[in-house]
């Protein structure tokens, strides 16, 4: 099985986190950057399907060093080889933007059966570039997997998905397809020593935007479907209220206003 | 020969992938382990599946053949992610010995076994009641009976004893007074406890850090010849070969202790709100910390100096001296600083401060006390006379 990992570099989750001067983004030039934690798991079950089936895992990654990081921890973890695309164009994707370049990336790789991708970032958490990216390589796709079998030498792949409620599904798809991966479906493996020196010696490469063979407007900020006007904290507030009368009577206050005030029973 | 972009490449990966087991590994499970004296058996595992105490045994042995750069560097981030890289760092500590002394038999009978995390060598015994910083005084004897060395005396502070499966010990072979040269006469052994049948006796001491610290006890406890670690006598030499080592990886220790208070502290100073404003805002706080953070920094540039010699073979005591005395002052001033930060929750358990500040104030004087490694730079570096 061909099995393509896709890893986006987040902040540290033990950053702090700083709101930059245009208040379109954090300070992220000194940040210490990670893989985003879905796409650990989606890794993992990646190097899982190799071990049992065969074949390889690439891991790809767009950014500038911090995108090199991810991918040189991912080749410890296990993957056999690594894709970087490297280019300022790249820069200010949002996910409609991020999903064209790394589906063009995967075409370029010459396709794989299977690509996985976390079911949503650390940073923006919106769960789209892996759907985006099905749709961009015209594959069936599922989401939210929290079980993933593949049958029929990886040309077919059955996949447990999470429902509301605690539900799950199985469906069935035929490869290649694109599944985005649930928090929780296996125990990342650490990456060893031995993994780490051997990173070093693995085939790793670097694409830029001509590479790929697309347009300046389709990648990046100019790719974008929409724009980022401001990000903010939220406002905290606190707020003491002591409850008068008689214990029943400020009771039945108090469960008044946790109903219609507070709205949380 | 590799790039050094490369080499350094490699580090960043080493120190990030290290910082990632340990993050599986919380305050709580420290704050537990630490409570109930317990050994971290979990994070050790960890550690040792993923070959990271298995740094410094060659490649040919089944290790990663790395410096002891690369080794400073896990140690520092167990400490800095919140953990006690004393726990495992024996085993970083007495490799030296074992690599550069060790027969060719000692070695492929040990290291892979060590290496693959079967074996534990994390046990060093030299110090005794009546010899501490004195190492040529110590009083436990060998002597050598046929194929047979019969083992008395007594050893203390033993760390981690009941948890290692071999213990490197020092122990005399000729007499304090028939010695001329009186660094002569001691031995190294590389003892298999599993293997000894009588004669060894591990008792617990209690002290204020949870290091499964011991007194040892050596009963005429019989060891075979095969388990001397070079020639007769020269043990002592063979032993300080490594200081240098435990110096090095003892500051890096103490660095990622030092970045962590001050993590701790410059983050509570940020948020903790006193009288409308945060207590970082006052410079009677903020000061100590931006001091405390300068001096782990400076500490750490004599660290790698000092790892950077001993990686190329050059001589190093000086360095290597220096780095131990810089950082573990540098991770004591900034325990401090987070103590006085925190106020009265720094001694509140659930906080962590104090079990880190009780773990750090150990380095200052362990396993040598700083006023020994003054004492080395005043005499054998800057050529002042011997003051005993």
């Amino acid at each position: 099985m061909k099995i393509i990992s896709c890893m986006k570099p987040v902040p540290d989750p033990a950053s702090r986190l700083i709101i930059n001067e245009t208040k379109t983004w954090i300070k992220d030039q000194d940040l210490t950057f990670v893989a985003s934690e879905a796409d650990n798991y989606a890794l993992e079950e990646g190097l899982r399907l190799k071990e049992k089936h065969g074949g390889e895992v690439i891991v790809l990654s767009m950014g500038g060093e911090e995108a090199a990081r991810v991918l040189r921890s991912g080749l410890a973890m296990g993957a056999d080889r690594a894709i970087h695309l490297l280019d300022p164009k790249f820069k200010g994707a949002d996910e409609f933007a991020a999903a064209a370049t790394l589906a063009k990336a995967i075409e370029k790789d010459g396709g794989a059966d299977l690509v996985l991708a976390g079911v949503q970032s650390d940073d923006l958490g919106t769960g789209m570039t892996g759907t985006m990216m099905a749709e961009f390589l015209g594959w069936v796709h599922a989401t939210v997997v929290v079980g993933v079998e593949a049958a029929a030498g990886g040309k077919s792949l059955k996949a447990r998905r999470e429902l509301e409620g605690g539900i799950n599904e199985t469906v069935e798809l035929p490869a290649p397809a694109v599944l985005t991966i649930q928090f929780g479906i296996n125990q990342p493996r650490y990456a060893s020593l031995k993994g780490i020196m051997a990173a070093k010696k693995k085939n790793f490469k670097v694409w830029t935007a001509a590479d790929l063979g697309l347009a300046d407007d389709a990648v990046g900020k100019a790719g974008a479907m929409y724009e980022v006007k401001e990000i903010l904290i939220p406002e905290k507030k606190s707020k003491v209220e002591i409850l008068g009368g008689t214990a029943e009577e400020a009771t039945a206050a108090l469960v008044e206003k946790l109903r219609k005030e507070a709205k949380v029973i | 020969m590799e790039s050094s972009a490369s080499v350094q490449e490699a580090r960043q990966s080493i120190r990030e992938e290290v910082r990632r087991l340990c993050q599986d590994f919380p305050d709580t499970y420290w704050q537990d382990v630490d409570k109930h004296e317990k050994y971290p058996q979990e994070f050790v595992s960890a550690l040792t599946e993923s070959g990271y105490l298995a740094a410094l045994i060659p490649e040919e042995y089944g290790g990663a053949g790395l410096g002891i750069t690369e080794a400073s560097i896990i140690l520092e981030e167990i400490n800095r992610s919140g953990g006690n890289s004393a726990v495992c760092h024996a085993q970083m500590y007495t490799m030296g010995t074992l690599l550069r002394h060790g027969s060719d038999e000692q070695k492929s009978r040990y290291l892979p076994a060590i290496a693959q995390g079967k074996l534990r060598l994390q046990a060093f015994a030299v110090t005794e009641p009546n010899a501490g910083s004195e190492t040529t005084r110590i009083e436990t004897r060998a002597v050598r009976k046929g194929d047979r060395y019969i083992v008395n005396g007594q050893k203390i502070f033993i760390s981690r004893a009941h948890y290692s499966d071999l213990m490197l010990l020092l122990a005399r072979t000729t007499p304090y007074e028939e010695l001329k040269d009186k660094t002569q006469g001691l031995s190294v052994f590389l003892v298999d406890m599993r293997e000894v049948k009588k004669g060894l006796d591990i008792q617990p001491l209690d002290i204020m850090v949870n290091h499964h610290t011991t007194t040892v006890f050596f009963e005429d406890m019989e060891i075979p010849v095969e388990s001397r670690i070079g020639e007769e006598g020269k043990g002592f030499r063979y032993i300080i070969d490594g200081w240098n080592a435990e110096r090095i990886l003892v500051a890096s220790e103490s660095i990622g202790d030092g970045r962590w208070f001050i993590d701790r502290a410059s983050k509570y100073a940020t948020n903790r709100v006193v009288f409308g404003k945060p207590i970082g805002t006052n410079q009677g706080i903020q000061f100590p910390i931006a001091k405390a953070y300068a001096h782990v920094e400076a500490a750490d540039l004599m660290r790698f100096t000092a790892a950077a010699k001993f990686d190329r073979s050059e001589k190093c005591g000086a360095e290597a001296n220096m780095a131990k005395l810089l950082a573990s002052e540098a991770a004591w001033e900034a325990a401090d600083v987070c103590m006085s930060t925190y106020g009265g929750y720094g001694f509140a358990r659930d906080y962590d401060i104090e079990r880190k500040f009780r773990e750090t104030r150990l380095l200052v004087a362990a396993p040598v006390s700083n006023n020994m490694v003054l004492a080395f730079l005043g005499q054998n570096v800057l050529g002042m006379p011997k003051s005993y």
